[in-house]
């Protein structure tokens, strides 16, 4: 058996310095709920893992006039009493605490969901849709990086040796804006998404769409930005047509697997179906945000 | 293998134990501080029968390395009861018949415990999806459901 050396620094430095100078494999340790059941299993051997979580900067989440910042490795039962991250991106709030039952919400983390790799990750869709910005901390210093980006293929990720995400940072949104997250599952509780879709839109005072995102899950070997959703439904009023033309961009955007859970066919439509109704969900959110 | 001298409180009381790094809580739990209430049916996370509060937030303790518990408050079943009184919940899944083999019980009195700690009043359906990460392969748990709204309303002194 290796031996395996386990270490909670207190410092975003000491993390990284830790994980950088690893000589074997070192992992991150947020809320474990990925990274204990690949243990177990032996997905995954480590020499050394980091836990994250007695960093006060991955714990915290805060506000300001311009921005809304949540730490890494802030669970969702903390994130989901967060009335400001609430009241800003409630469909982000929703995605995390879609993730597993009472017991997983307890640890489940945005950094942990996101830096697994899965293409069928729930908050990140919501996340990209929001058009969140990870500060991501390394040897190197800092940068930014958007959600969209970290995930290359399943399972890898754009961050090298030592770098960890240390918060997600989302713009404050303006005045007649909504998000929202929707995933399928063919179970109520407790299953992975066949398909999920994040909507984020902001209207002008005449009702026009002025901005808005669309971010899908696990339809393509990673979670995806669609551009096209967004051109689909700015300068309208998000009437059916544009709907009708974003749930089309959507469907266009899967390049999904046949599995168990849902043929390619039935990804592809579904993707459509969830992108409208997120959307909807949205547009309402927007419209009592005046 | 390198052990860690990890200092914790389980149910109130002040403990300490050494443990390897790749040793979960729920290892921990069972096999060096000998409390073996605290079961252990899938290990992965999926069942709940590893169910304990860390600082009051509910976790499963196989998901859990017993390192992280340093400084933590742990709660376990072994803390539910007074001394030879049962808290209510216990006494009323006895009184339902809401368990038959027992194994998942431990994890569905202390995840029931903490629900009715958040929300007194649940619903029903804020019971069953509080509660949906706790399988139970025996009752079908229409009982343990009877058992926690009974025991909620008990508690509001309904
Ligand atoms: C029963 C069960 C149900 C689940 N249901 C769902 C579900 O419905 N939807 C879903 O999307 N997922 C689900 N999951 C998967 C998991 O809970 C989520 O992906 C969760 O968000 C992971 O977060 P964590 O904090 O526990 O991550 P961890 O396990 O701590 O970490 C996951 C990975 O990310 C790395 N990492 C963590 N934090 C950072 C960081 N800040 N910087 C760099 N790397 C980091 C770790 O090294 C590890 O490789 C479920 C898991 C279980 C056990
Ligand atoms: S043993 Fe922990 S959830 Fe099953
Ligand atoms: S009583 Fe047997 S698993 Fe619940």
């Amino acid at each position: 058996m290796t031996s395996l050396r386990y270490e909670a620094p207190e410092t975003v430095e000491d993390a990284v310095r830790l994980l950088a100078d690893a000589d074997g494999e070192a992992r991150a340790l947020a809320g474990g709920t990925d990274l204990l059941v690949q243990l177990r299993t032996d997905l995954v051997r480590p020499g050394l893992i980091v836990d994250l979580k007695r960093i006060p900067r991955l714990m915290e989440v805060s506000a300001n006039g311009a921005e809304i910042r949540v730490g890494a490795a802030v669970s969702g039962a903390v994130l989901g009493k967060s009335e400001a991250v609430k009241a800003a991106w409630p469909g982000v709030v929703e995605a995390l605490e879609l993730i597993g039952s009472t017991q997983i919400q307890g640890r489940a983390s945005l950094g942990g969901n996101l830096c697994n790799g899965s293409p069928a990750a729930d908050s990140v869709p919501a996340l990209i849709a929001a058009g969140a910005v990870c500060e991501v901390a390394g040897p190197g210093g800092t940068r930014e990086v958007p959600v969209e980006d970290v995930i290359t293929a399943p399972g890898r990720l754009a961050l090298g040796p030592g770098e960890i995400v240390v918060s997600f940072v989302m713009p404050k949104p303006p005045a007649r804006s909504g998000d929202a997250y929707l995933r399928f599952i063919p179970r109520t509780e407790m299953d992975i998404a066949v398909v999920g879709a994040g909507v984020a839109l902001t209207l002008g005072e005449d009702g026009v769409c002025t901005h808005a995102r669309l971010g899908l899950g696990a339809v393509a070997p990673t979670p995806l930005l669609v551009e096209d959703g967004a051109k689909a439904l700015i300068g309208t009023k998000v009437d059916d047509e544009a709907l009708a033309a974003l749930a089309a961009a959507a469907s266009a955007a899967c390049n999904p697997i046949d599995d168990k859970r849902g043929t390619v066919e039935y990804r592809v439509k579904v993707a459509g179906v969830l992108a409208r109704r997120a959307a909807l969900i949205a547009l309402e959110r927007a419209r009592s945000n005046g | 293998m390198a052990k860690y001298h990890v200092t914790a409180s389980v149910n109130g009381e002040p403990v300490e134990f050494l443990c390897a790094a790749e040793q979960t809580l729920l290892d921990v739990l069972r096999d060096e501080l000998e409390l073996t209430g605290t079961k252990e049916g899938c290990a992965t996370g999926d069942c709940g029968a590893c169910s304990v509060t860390v600082d009051g937030t509910l976790v499963c303790a196989c998901l859990m390395l017993g390192t992280e518990a340093e400084g933590r408050e742990i709660g376990t079943i072994e803390g539910m009861a007074d001394g030879d009184t049962l808290h209510p919940l216990q006494r009323q899944f006895l009184e339902d018949a809401a368990l038959q083999c027992g194994v998942c019980t431990p994890g569905f009195l202390v995840a029931a415990k903490a629900l009715l700690e958040e929300n007194p009043e649940p619903t029903e359906t804020e019971a069953r999806y509080w509660l949906a990460g706790n399988l139970c392969r025996c009752t079908g748990y229409d009982k343990i459901i009877r058992a926690v709204m009974t025991t909620a309303a008990e508690l509001r002194g309904e």
